[in-house]
Order: C-alpha cells, then sequence, then structure tokens
C-alpha cells in the first residue's frame, strides 16, 4: 500500500511535467496560426526566436540574465499563496528592493565581500516591509490583499519617481538615480571586462568574450539558492507547515492553536523579501541605478504566471523562470528580423504564455470551486462559529 | 405489495460501475416496488451514491442495464432523468442562495409567457399548491440565505416535485437534520408515497429505515448483500449485515466511579455570532470518571458551549475552572496544554487541515514540541513514527502516515481526531457530536473511545443531539434549552420521554 502510494506521489511530478510539455507545444501551435493569419511564417519567426535564445553563447546568459529576478518574484507569489494570499504586490515590492539597493549600494563605503551582501539584505528588507504591510492590513483589518497590494504597487512606482528627483538621489542630467559603487556590483567581472586588457582578453577568447559582454551576474545563484531555502522553509520547518496550515484551512490551524495572523503577516513579509531581493540583483547585476518609470515594468506582474506555470512549486517556478525568460528574450528576437509589429510578437507571447498557464489554472479554479463548494455545505450545516474568534 | 412486474417502477439489472480499477458498484440488482419507500442501507463509501448517480444519469454504469416501467432506458444525463420522471436529493444541496424558493425552483425550465418573459405568477402558484399538498410548508418568497437547512431540503424536494418528479432519490437526506426536522421528513416522505411516488432513501442510520422504509437493500464494499423486507428483520440484523460482523450496540463499560471534580463551569454566560444571548448564566460540574451528557435540540447553545470551554469563544460572565484553576479566556493553545482536549463538532472544518497528510494532521497541536521539531526545523522521522504508532493503535485505515486526510472516509477521518485528542493523555475531554454523519461501525468505535476515557479515570463531556446516544453512553445527563440547564438526570433513572419533553423545553 505505502509503496503503491510513493509510487503513485512519484508519479504525480512526470504527470504534472508531461501536461505543461504537451500545452507548451499547443501555445507554440496557436501563436504559429496568429503569424499565419498575420502573413508571416511561423517557423520562420520560431527559428529566428530558437536561435535568439541559443544561437550564441551571450543569448544564453541574456537568458539566464531576465530569468533570476523571474524566478524571485515567481517564488514571492508562490510563498504567499501556500498561505492562502494572493501576492499581487511583487511588482511594488521589487520596486521597493531596488530602490533600497540603490541607496544602499551608492551611500555605503565598505569593501565588496561586505557591501555585496549589504545590499542584498537591504533589498530583502525592503521588500519584506513592503509586503508586510499587506499582511497586517489583512490581519488586522480584514483589507483583501489583493486590493492593497496592487494600490501599494502604485505607491512603490510613484515614491521611485519622486526619489530620483531628490538632489540627494538624481543624477544631474539623466533621467535615473545615482548608480551604486562597484563594490556592490555582482556582474562577474563587470569593471575589468571594459579595460583595456578585458578588452583584449576577450578578444582572445571568444566564447567566454561573448558571454562576457552580456551583464552576467551571480544574480542567478541567488534565485537558485532561494529557490531552495523556499522549499525548506515550506516543506521541513515549522514555520513553514504553520503557514500551510493557515493557508490550507484557517479554522482547522487556529483550532490547533497557530496563530493565523502572525502567520498572514510573516508570510506577506517572505513573499516581500523574496520580491525585495528580485529588485536587488536587478540593480547589483544589470543596472546599477533606477530610472523613471513611467509604467509598471511588470517583474512582478510576469511572476504570477511564473508561480502559476510552476504549479507553485519552488522547482516548477525554477523551471518556468528559465522558459519565461527565454520567451521574454527570445521574442524581442522576432521583431526587427521579421518586420513584424510588436504588438503582433506580444500577443503570439500572450498566447503561448496563456497555453502553458491554462492546465495550472484550470486545476487553481477547480480548487477553488471545490473549496467553494465545501465551504457552501459547511453554511448550510447547522451554523458554527460566527463572531468574533480570539485566538486568531 | 406482490412482486409482479407491472408493480416495477426502476429495475436495475446487474449495474457496475469502475472508477479506474477500483468497483464502487459490482453487478448490482434491485427491483423497486411503484409506492414503496425502499432504503439502500451501506457504510460511507459503499457505493449507494454511485449506485443512484447511475439511476440519475450522472454517470454511465460500466455494465447493467436500467429499466423503468419495465422498459430499458438509457439515462443519459440527469436531464434525460428528469425527463423520465426521476428526481435527486443531493447530499449537498445545490442551491442559489440570494435566490427566492420559487426562482431556484424554476431555475433552468422558467416557464416563459408572451416575448419570452418569465411567468413568475403561474410558477409561483404552482410551487405552492404542491408545497401544500405533500405538506412541505414551504415559503415560496423566502430567500435561500434565509431559510433553515431542513427548508433547504424541502426546496429541493420541490424542485424535483415541480420538474414531474415519479421516483425521487434522497441522498442521505437526514444527515443535517434535527431531531424534530426528521420527524418532519418521514411525515413528508408517508405523503408522497400516499400519492403514489416511488421513494428511494439512502442512509446508514438504522432506526430511519425501521421506521419508514418498506424494504431495505444492502450495500456492502460495492455489492448487493441482500434486499429484505424491513418487517421481518431487527436492527441488529441489518447492522450486520452492512458491517459485515456482530455489531454492539451496547459498549461494555466498567462501573461507575466518579472522582474529583475535573471541570466546574460557574454562571457562564455568552454570546452568538450574532451577539445575542447564546448560554444564560450556565452552571454544571464534571467529575472524573463520569461521561456526563448534555442533550438538546440543536441550535439551544450547543455549539457556543463547546467554543467557549476550547477557547474559541470569549465569555460575557462567569468562570471556567480546570482543576481549580480559572482558564476563561485563554487561549486554545493554551487550554490545550493545561489538559483539557475536544472532538470538534465539524470535523472537516476545524478538526482537519484536510489537505495535510494524516501525520502532519496528528501532530496539529504538538508540532512545535520538542518531540516533533527542534530549532523551528521538523524532525520527520520522529512524526512518522509517532503517526504510525497512532494509525496502528486506532485502526486507522489505510494505514499510510502520508495519506491525505481528504482522502479518508469520515469515519477513519474521525479517527485520526480522536488519536490525536486523546494521544495527548488529557484530563477532560469534550466531544461535540463526535458521531455525526458516521456509519454504525465508526461509531461503535468512537463509543468505546470514550468509555475507554471514562474507565481510565478521565472525565468526559458528551454534547450530542442524538437521543440514543446520550441514554446509552452518559452516566449523568444535563439538558440544554435555550441557553440553560434545564434539567439533571441520573442515567438510571433517565429515559427518552423525560430528556424528550426537558429538551422541547417542557417540565417533569
Ligand atoms: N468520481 C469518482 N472517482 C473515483 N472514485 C469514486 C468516485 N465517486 C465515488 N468514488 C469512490 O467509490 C466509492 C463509493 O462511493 P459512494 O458511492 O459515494 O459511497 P456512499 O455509499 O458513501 O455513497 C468510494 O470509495 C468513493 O471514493
Ligand atoms: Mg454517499
Amino acid at each position: 500500500m505505502s509503496q503503491l502510494l510513493r509510487l503513485r506521489r512519484t508519479l504525480k511530478f512526470p504527470r504534472a511535467l508531461g501536461l505543461t510539455l504537451i500545452s507548451i507545444v499547443l501555445g507554440f501551435f496557436v501563436g504559429a496560426i496568429v503569424l499565419l493569419v498575420a502573413g508571416y511564417n511561423p517557423l520562420e519567426a520560431y527559428g529566428i526566436m530558437i536561435f535568439g535564445v541559443f544561437g550564441l553563447p551571450r543569448y544564453i546568459s541574456y537568458t539566464i540574465i531576465i530569468a533570476a529576478p523571474l524566478i524571485l518574484t515567481g517564488l514571492s507569489v508562490t510563498f504567499a499563496f501556500r498561505t492562502g494570499l494572493f501576492n499581487i504586490g511583487a511588482e511594488g515590492q521589487f520596486i521597493a528592493g531596488s530602490i533600497a539597493a540603490v541607496i544602499v549600494g551608492h551611500f555605503v563605503r565598505l569593501p565588496i565581500i561586505l557591501h555585496v551582501p549589504l545590499v542584498f539584505v537591504s533589498a530583502m528588507v525592503a521588500g519584506a516591509l513592503w509586503g508586510s504591510i499587506s499582511g497586517f492590513l489583512k490581519a488586522r483589518y480584514g483589507v483583501h490583499e489583493v486590493i492593497s497590494t496592487i494600490m501599494l504597487n502604485w505607491l512603490a512606482l510613484y515614491m521611485n519617481n519622486y526619489l530620483i528627483k531628490l538632489p540627494f538621489l538624481h543624477r544631474v542630467g539623466t533621467e535615473a538615480s545615482q548608480k551604486i559603487q562597484d563594490t556592490a556590483r555582482i556582474d562577474i567581472l563587470g569593471v575589468w571586462k571594459t579595460s583595456p586588457e578585458g578588452r583584449e582578453w576577450r578578444m582572445e577568447n571568444p566564447f567566454w568574450g561573448d558571454i562576457l559582454r552580456s551583464e552576467i551576474n551571480l544574480g542567478i545563484l541567488f534565485a537558485l539558492i532561494a529557490a531552495m531555502v523556499v522549499w525548506y522553509i515550506i516543506n521541513r520547518t515549522t514555520l513553514g507547515y504553520e503557514l500551510r496550515a493557515v493557508g490550507y484551512n484557517q479554522d482547522a490551524a487556529n483550532y490547533g492553536g497557530i496563530p493565523v495572523k502572525k502567520s498572514m503577516t510573516v508570510s506577506m513579509a517572505i513573499a516581500g523579501a523574496l520580491a525585495g531581493a528580485a529588485g536587488g540583483i536587478q540593480i547589483m547585476g544589470v543596472t546599477q541605478e533606477i530610472t523613471v518609470l513611467a509604467a509598471m515594468e511588470g517583474n512582478g506582474f510576469d511572476g504570477i504566471a511564473v508561480s502559476l506555470i510552476g504549479a507553485n512549486t519552488p522547482i516548477g517556478v525554477v523551471l518556468s523562470g528559465f522558459l519565461f525568460g527565454a520567451l521574454r528574450y527570445g521574442g524581442t528576437k522576432i521583431q526587427p528580423a521579421l518586420g513584424a509589429p510588436r504588438e503582433l510578437i506580444n500577443i503570439v507571447m500572450g498566447t503561448i504564455v496563456y497555453f502553458i498557464a491554462m492546465p495550472n489554472l484550470f486545476t487553481l479554479l477547480q480548487e477553488r470551486y471545490f473549496s467553494w463548494k465545501k465551504k457552501r455545505l459547511d453554511i448550510s450545516l447547522p451554523k458554527e462559529a460566527g463572531g468574533e474568534s480570539k485566538n486568531v | 405489495m406482490a412482486q409482479n412486474e407491472s408493480n416495477i417502477a426502476v429495475d436495475l439489472r446487474g449495474i457496475s460501475k469502475h472508477f479506474g480499477t477500483f468497483v464502487a458498484n459490482d453487478d448490482i440488482s434491485i427491483s423497486i416496488m411503484k409506492g414503496e419507500v425502499h432504503a439502500l442501507l451501506g457504510e460511507n463509501g459503499a457505493g449507494k451514491t454511485t449506485l443512484m448517480k447511475a439511476l440519475y444519469g450522472m454517470h454511465r454504469p460500466t455494465s447493467g442495464k436500467i429499466f423503468l416501467w419495465g422498459k430499458e432506458v438509457d439515462v443519459t444525463d440527469p436531464k434525460v432523468a428528469i425527463s423520465l420522471g426521476i428526481g435527486m436529493v443531493h447530499q449537498h444541496f445545490m442551491l442559489v442562495r440570494p435566490f427566492t424558493v420559487t426562482q431556484n425552483i424554476i431555475l433552468g425550465m422558467e416557464p416563459t409567457g408572451l416575448f419570452g418573459a418569465i411567468d413568475f405568477l403561474q410558477s409561483r402558484k404552482r410551487v405552492e399548491e404542491l408545497s401544500k399538498k405533500y405538506g412541505l410548508l414551504v415559503d415560496p418568497d423566502a430567500l435561500i440565505e434565509d431559510i433553515s437547512v431542513g427548508m433547504e431540503q424541502r426546496v429541493e424536494i420541490l424542485k424535483a416535485l415541480y420538474r414531474g418528479a415519479e421516483i425521487l432519490i434522497l441522498d442521505e437526506p437526514t444527515a443535517v437534520l434535527t431531531p424534530q426536522e426528521i420527524d418532519d421528513l418521514m411525515g413528508i416522505i408517508r405523503n408522497l408515497t400516499v400519492e403514489g411516488k416511488t421513494v428511494i432513501i439512502i442512509t446508514h442510520k438504522l432506526k430511519e429505515i425501521k421506521h419508514i422504509a418498506d424494504r431495505c437493500t444492502i450495500i456492502r464494499r460495492g455489492k448487493k448483500i441482500d434486499t429484505v423486507r424491513v418487517h421481518d428483520v431487527t436492527e441488529q440484523d441489518l447492522a450486520r449485515m452492512m458491517v459485515g460482523r456482530e455489531v454492539n450496540f451496547d459498549v461494555p463499560r466498567g462501573p461507575f466511579n466518579p472522582g474529583t471534580v475535573a471541570l466546574e463551569v460557574r454562571k457562564v454566560s455568552s454570546l452568538d455570532g450574532r451577539g445575542l444571548p447564546a448560554l444564560k448564566d450556565l452552571s454544571f460540574t464534571l467529575q472524573k470518571g463520569e461521561i456526563l451528557a448534555i442533550a438538546g435540540v440543536d441550535g439551544n447553545g450547543q455549539t457556543e458551549l463547546a467554543e467557549v470551554l476550547t477557547g474559541l469563544r470569549n465569555l460575557v460572565s462567569g468562570n471556567i475552572f480546570l482543576r481549580n484553576e480559572d482558564i476563561k479566556n485563554l487561549t486554545t493553545k493554551d487550554i490545550i496544554r493545561k489538559g483539557l482536549v475536544a472532538i470538534p463538532q465539524d470535523r472537516q472544518k476545524f478538526g482537519l487541515v484536510l489537505e495535510f497528510s494524516v501525520s502532519e494532521n496528528i501532530i496539529l497541536q504538538e508540532y512545535d514540541k520538542p518531540t516533533f521539531s527542534r530549532n523551528g526545523i521538523l524532525l520527520n522521522d520522529a512524526i512518522h513514527d509517532y503517526s504510525a504508532e497512532l494509525i496502528e493503535k486506532f485502526d486507522v485505515r489505510p494505514p499510510v502516515p502520508e495519506y491525505k486526510a481528504s482522502e479518508l472516509s469520515g469515519g477513519n477521518q474521525q479517527k485520526v481526531i480522536i488519536a490525536r485528542e486523546v494521544s495527548q493523555n488529557p484530563d477532560v475531554l469534550i466531544a461535540n457530536q463526535p458521531t455525526r454523519g458516521l456509519d454504525v461501525g465508526a461509531i461503535e468505535f468512537v463509543h468505546r473511545a470514550l468509555i475507554e476515557q471514562r474507565d481510565r479515570g478521565k472525565a468526559v463531556l458528551l454534547i450530542s443531539l442524538e437521543l440514543d446516544e446520550v441514554l446509552g453512553l452518559a452516566d449523568r445527563i444535563l439538558v440544554l434549552y435555550e441557553g440553560k440547564i434545564v434539567g439533571e438526570l441520573e442515567a438510571a433513572q433517565a429515559d427518552e420521554q423525560k430528556v424528550g419533553i426537558l429538551m422541547a423545553g417542557g417540565q417533569l
């Protein structure tokens, strides 16, 4: 019996993976139809895209660079979701993290070995604070986290734009902030590679030289470690146990003596820390500065899709983060090569993403639907608790 | 009622239903007579609902034939079933809450008048007529969200009748009803058969079968065991056929040997969810080595009493002493740590995290104790071993700690909760309707567990709506009526009538 069960459990994952693979193929197929209808050759388009992702060492490197923050925001959404919270706010937490990273990265002077961790931690703390506001509002006043996170996203965006314009942070003559110190950068050999010796070495070693043409950085390492830590917290610690219990069944968790409200705040704080970390590595590894934002960049919103495609598991999020990175990066290649309008490419990419996310979306909705049905039953049973419960 | 061909309303012939490799129905044949009340009896998971869903067209049987009034029919979906005059009231009602009774009843088959407008008045009138004819007493204009569960059920019945049902399937209709509502339902079923309707009632309550059914088909693990005339058998016989072994209704118990006071409730008052008084100056004591039962009709303060004692609800006034220590307004966790545990009324809502495994549920109150975690890290081996031990001791099936709680039957879910609570070796155990929705075998298990606690010198407070359970288990009985204790009886002097009178607010 127990063996059978284990077999079933181990079978479950590849099955989910198989389903996802099928929907990827399906997504590309429907995307192809869209391209055909618009009068472009889908084979050519996909060929360009595949070459655009795998064709040169540098391309692969770019895909990874794009994937790293997406994995982190995906983890953020996943983590909150495990406590039954829908974190739409990864976007704002990302911005909060990047602001903190720029400030600490620019004004603090430390050796690299201390500066990098400090900036990273600052970004996480800023994201955590930003996230925990929503958790607190939900726990204390019952404000729905979807509402509060969306509002905090805009707040973060305007705060970003406001701070950049302040004299202490503004880099004169630009629409951007001051840059972080070199000691806070995590792009690999970032300073050296533009030096005369660096340029020469890169000419002599085309493979590595090509990779170094991208802003290859340590962000992906941080993201992968974060995925492992998240997995560990969720599955192996009492904290994760509490959060999952709250996510599945608040009443039973409360009855068992788990502090439900505290769990919500903690969960949103950790989710925020992950999204903040994404903002941090983006600053430290790629941009080195924050710029005025006209609109949301989508790093956090894409995290929702990444989390959904990854079926809310850390390993799934890592895989879907890479996939998403590839789509995002490869997609940009099609447009100039084919001369197709950008909007079309966005439609095609969107279609593909929808298809990949669909099976998991269905599962999710199904679960929601069933739990709705269950709740409905609870109401029709003789009335239960009602009123104020006080442990929470 | 001769078994003559023309009298047969439904004839199921060799129905089998497989879910993958699992056989839920195995070659079941039943003939159901026109105008009879035919009971389907079986433990949870025996396959009763599955069989009826085949008749109602909710899924296709893997093999077998269905004859209706002597003609073979192919019930491809519920719409076909309805057109053939079959109606089914499900275990879980499917009504739209913000709609009125009439709106719900005509939903999906709105009669249209001129220009396709819904002819509402006409349908309302029919609803009223039907309601009167069968004694359903349903207000056609009431909103579903405002009416009681019992009423909701009648709306479902009405809905089936409105659609012209001649054969009515009721899936465990009494599971959610109070004793009074059950009586009313029995009356309604009688009215239906008087009018020539055929009723198939799924249940695992033997008393109800004796009470209402003409014949009964017993199903065990997907197989038909027998069809019997209810008149010819005893409850004991039915239980044996259903469970497959002798069932003891009277669990043996040691002599009544009460000890010191374990729990004292002193002048406790509290409000219900709407802020109205639910408990009014309630006082009683619970001694070691006794089962004290709180009898009463549902909604007289049982839920609030259990919540107050387990720390889920605040008191307005009064005190609760656990071994001389006031536990009023402590958190649930603190109360548990002090030795008072509870089997909650709604096991799926409060008792279990259904998506958790059995072992994760077993440590729900103790996960942060050093036995199960160190420095915030769960000790999985210890958790597994401990769960495996309890699973064996309490006979949870399947005996797999990693099994999801939602995949267990109701009886086994209850075993998990009892295992968890009792294993904390509490001084006081509060059992709030611990056998609700369970079948005979599981009920026997729960009763044994409660009596074992008592015999070990622990104090047990049993809150129950089932009079049989109260009379069968209690050493002492308190009757709760409108938030007050209106009577106290020693087990020896108590009988159904006396307790019943007190429960209804009368005086002895
Ligand atoms: N759609 C389904 N898929 C798989 N198994 C099912 C399904 N429906 C019911 N079963 C299984 O068939 C068995 C009989 O279920 P059911 O007919 O609901 O029992 P009951 O007699 O309690 O009404 C149970 O073990 C149940 O788990
Ligand atoms: Mg059933």
